[in-house]
């Protein structure tokens, strides 16, 4: 089963989904019509888009008569943005290394 | 890991590994400049009470790659614990590691803990100033060494 993180870096590894994602942030609620405006690709492309980051909880929708307005869902991002998490990681690798020295130091 | 977004408590980050070498030997790879540069990082570090240094890993995009550190405790063979801040705005890292080392047998246990606390900067998305491109540049660093 793909990681929290998994999911997020491949979402957010699409070059127009991280525009449209940093668009939402930087900007707030947008409907689809709006996005494509500026997005260079047609309207289906940015709906299928915005449901792979509604997938992945990065983008809530709401609809509103026949429009579907998009917002940025930050939050998501915490798992990313956790030090702890990323430290974690480092950390092990490190002590591989330390392991290593350790070694090369008896001889 | 929680994803919880409040910044306002103590994390930590928890790592202990036994290694099958006296605690002396472990002591001068942590606190000799030479060896902390070979498994951690360049660095300027003395064994000292309040002796400020860096750690120095390769810039990358979003962070120049150095680490501000001041050293809190010494004590031989047993405890070594500096600060270790970094980073802006929303991967700014304010914290404090520790190695404690406890003899086991022949070897030693060494354990690692880094506690952060509550960040200077507040972590405020809204604004243009949230740190969306150190972010960026490092998801994309990420995505490379993944690949």
């Amino acid at each position: 089963m793909p990681t929290t993180h998994d999911v997020l870096f491949r979402t957010l590894a699409d070059p127009t989904r991280r525009a449209l994602f940093e668009r939402l942030c930087r900007e707030g609620e947008k409907t689809v019509g709006a996005l494509t405006v500026r997005a260079g690709i047609s309207q289906p492309a940015v709906s299928k888009h915005l449901g792979i980051l509604k997938r992945a909880g990065l983008v809530r929708d709401r609809h509103e008569g026949r429009e579907t307005h998009y917002r940025a869902q930050i939050g998501a991002l915490a798992p990313l943005l956790d030090w702890t998490g990323r430290m974690a990681g480092f950390w092990e690798k490190r002590f591989d290394a330390l392991e290593d020295l350790l070694k090369r130091m008896d001889q | 890991m929680t994803d919880t977004t409040t910044q306002s408590e103590t994390r930590s980050v928890v790592l202990e590994r036994e290694f099958p070498h006296p605690a002396e030997k472990l002591w001068r790879a942590l606190t000799q400049p030479h060896l902390i540069a070979d498994w951690l990082m360049q660095n300027d570090f003395k064994p000292a009470v309040g002796h400020r240094f860096n750690l120095r890993a390769e810039p990358r995009a979003g962070w120049n790659g150095i680490i501000d550190c001041e050293v809190r405790v010494v004590e031989p063979n047993k405890t070594l614990a500096y600060t270790w801040e970094s980073g802006e705005g929303a991967l700014a890292i304010r914290s404090v590691v520790t190695f404690s080392l406890t003899p086991k047998g022949t070897g030693t246990l060494l354990r690692m803990e880094q506690t952060g606390f509550r960040p200077d900067q507040k972590q405020n998305y809204t604004g243009a100033q949230y740190g969306w491109q150190h972010f960026l540049g490092r998801l994309e660093q990420v995505l490379a060494a993944t690949a």
